[in-house]
């Protein structure tokens, strides 16, 4: 039987299925007679006490087992279960109402579940969730319910759960569990994120997957594709089990790669970056081995909202990323939105041709105060690590002077306020319009740096849109046409002295990144799961035998003809 | 009882961890601390309330300290909620 979900962490795992249902606490509300009030509040008391003992214990596993970081999410927890509003709530309920400690605990808990769910930030959300973790855990004291903890299976586990607590997290035992499967969340949910921390492919958001499995069934995971696969048939296993070596085997030569720098065989030093769309993902893009952050877009804080995000909360989301990555380069890049990314509060009437049409730098620039709020907590956060801002769609000399403009204005403002930034902070723009491609010699005196945004490159130079099935056969990346812009675009940045990294998909595949390496491409960013990938392959190149590699290729007259060459000549 | 009117500086406002260490200070001094926020007043020492008041850079907070070594409480206090940086 074959269930798919949400892929959260990639790997295979294949075990036998260890079930764990939510725990059905029935809370049955009673009378207390009076003279058993003080007693409940005792109990409930002693309960609260042994929780707190065992959430010291939670931290002080995690901070070994995962990181300190992900253990301070157990202080949190104590502080919850010290806080006189909520012990001292659910106490005086117990007092006033004459009811047991079970049904005051679950009542006052929602109530506060309540506030903080009805509160619009993502922050108070998490709370929520850990509010309810600690309920639980106060309410299992108080139930006499002991954890079942101890293994019913034998060998390799996959963990099936409703949800992943971070008490569960915690408890994972990393020797047994290869990988787990839940009901519910997302790809940022609190137990995608913990899986993909600790390297344990999961699948999240299976709905009912805990009804569907029974304790010792085996099960196949594969996070990769959001696919498991429940008492698979023989000939599955067995595919299952060879590409599980093959991924296993590839990992080890990769993970070795991990802390190397990407240089070539006559020592050429590129950079390999991560694009990334959350501040959740950094930590990832390290672990993947990324040296920088080739793209972050910031259309995430933008999206899924009523109205425009403040620029305090930009700032934190920016300064995380920027702490997260500690000194390595961290290319921001402005708001890129309108084309296929709308939003509903901007109120933008529908236009025939969007791609075309009023978006990114174009509206930024019309929409002045937008933009300022952005580039005000970009400068804020450029004190905390190494920023680069970097402009979407920029078609003229005119439109990138306007942009440095506002910056410099909004850079001034703030040293008016005595507000510290970085004032050297690295500009650069997109290169995804051929009109700047054509004029990146003029554009690059006014840049610190270029990064080539294929996707929309393509798409424009070749008149084809890349949702069309029908003209699919001209989006694609080893068009000569295209070839030649990227080369034009690197020789015009670098006779300024000036780098050039690319941020499209083309970065990250195999056959593109000899021809970019022999293009003098000096930063490649892409997905992170392609990281070690890419750096296996360029370690293997000679960068002056890939300049003359280029060379032929810029000679070559179909995309057809390229990639075989390349197939020939360089991946033999 | 001693009261006195803060402007949060804090960017990231009075959630996460400003709030915890607030509450952590707020709970060792043997005092009433109370927070109001326009017309909501919650307990200092906790940290369900501190959330619930959702106090963000620039708003002005009354702190209300009493009951014994309430001076040094609202000395203290003051410092965390005038921080820029925790």
């Amino acid at each position: 039987m074959e269930r798919t979900g949400i892929a959260a962490a990639p790997g295979i795992a294949i075990g036998r299925a260890m079930v764990k249902k939510e725990e059905n606490m029935e809370i049955v509300r009673r009378s207390l007679e009076p003279n058993q009030v003080s007693l409940e509040v005792e109990r409930f008391k002693d309960c609260v006490q042994q929780a707190i003992l065992e959430l010291a214990e939670l931290k002080e596993i995690t901070e070994k087992k995962v990181g300190e970081e992900e253990a301070k999410i157990f202080e949190a927890q104590q502080l919850f279960l010290q806080d006189p509003e909520f012990v001292g709530a659910i106490e005086n309920m117990i007092e006033a109402e004459h009811i047991n400690a079970e049904a005051a605990t679950q009542s006052v808990r929602d109530q506060f579940l309540a506030i903080f769910e009805s509160m619009e930030n993502e922050y108070m959300r998490e709370r929520a969730a850990d509010l309810r973790d600690v309920s639980q855990r106060i309410l299992r004291h108080l139930l006499g319910i002991t954890q079942n903890e101890t293994a019913v299976v034998d060998g390799p586990q996959i963990l099936v759960v409703h949800d992943l607590t971070p008490s569960d997290t915690a408890k994972l035992d990393l020797s047994i569990t290869r990988g787990f499967a839940t009901d519910i969340g997302g790809r940022t949910s609190h137990s995608a994120i913990m899986a993909r921390t600790m390297g344990i492919p999961a699948v999240v958001g299976l709905s009912n997957v805990t009804e569907e499995v029974s304790d010792g069934d085996m099960i196949i995971v594969d996070g990769s594709t959001g696919k498991i696969h429940i008492r698979p048939e023989p000939s599955v296993l067995q595919e299952y089990e060879d590409k599980l070596r093959d991924f296993q085997l590839r990992q080890e030569t990769l993970a070795k790669l991990i802390h190397q720098s990407t240089i070539t065989l006559d020592g050429r030093h590129v950079e390999l970056a991560a694009n990334i769309g959350n501040p959740s993902d950094a930590e990832a893009a390290i672990s993947h081995g990324a040296e920088a952050i080739g793209l972050f877009r910031t259309e995430f804080l933008y999206m899924g909202r009523k109205d425009f995000p403040s620029e305090d909360e930009q700032f934190e989301s920016y300064k995380s990323v920027l702490e997260t990555m500690g000194n390595k380069p961290v290319i921001i890049r402005t708001l890129d939105i309108g084309g296929d990314k709308e939003l509903p509060y901007l109120n933008l009437p529908e236009e025939l041709n969007p791609f075309l049409g009023y978006r990114a730098i174009r509206l930024c620039l019309d929409q002045i105060d937008l933009f300022k709020t952005q580039l005000r907590a970009l400068l804020r956060a450029s004190a905390y690590g190494n920023l680069r801002i970097m402009y979407p769609m920029i078609a003229t000399f005119a439109e990138l002077r306007k942009a440095n403009q506002i910056l410099n204005e909004v850079k001034q403002e703030l040293m008016n306020q005595n507000i510290s930034c970085n004032h050297k902070v690295q500009v650069g723009i997109m290169i995804e319009v051929p009109a700047a491609a054509l004029v990146a010699d003029q554009l690059a005196k006014h840049v610190d740096f270029f990064s080539i945004g294929t996707n929309d490159l393509i798409q424009y130079t070749m008149a084809a849109d890349r949702m069309n099935p029908k003209v699919s056969y001209l989006y694609d990346p080893f068009n000569p046409s295209l070839l030649r812009l990227i080369q034009m675009v690197i020789t015009a940045a670098h006779r300024e002295g000036k780098w050039v990294g690319m941020c499209g998909e083309m970065a990250g595949e195999e056959l593109a990144i000899p021809i970019l390496l022999g293009l003098g491409l000096d930063e490649f960013s892409m997905g992170s799961g392609s990281i070690l990938q890419a750096r296996h392959l360029i370690k293997q190149l000679d960068s002056r035998k890939m300049a003359k590699v280029a060379e032929h290729v810029l000679s070559l007259s179909t995309g057809q003809e390229i990639k075989d060459y390349i197939q020939q000549e360089v991946m033999k | 009882m001693l009261t006195k009117t803060i402007t949060i500086k804090n960017p990231s406002g009075l959630h996460a961890r400003p709030a915890t260490t607030f509450v952590q200070k707020a709970s060792a001094y043997p005092c009433n601390v109370n927070l109001i926020k326009g017309s909501k007043k919650i307990n200092g020492k906790s940290i369900m309330g501190l959330m619930t008041l959702a106090a963000k850079q620039g708003d002005e907070l009354i702190l209300e300290v009493d009951g014994p070594e309430e001076e040094i409480a609202l000395d203290e206090l003051t410092k965390v909620l005038e921080a820029e940086h925790l």
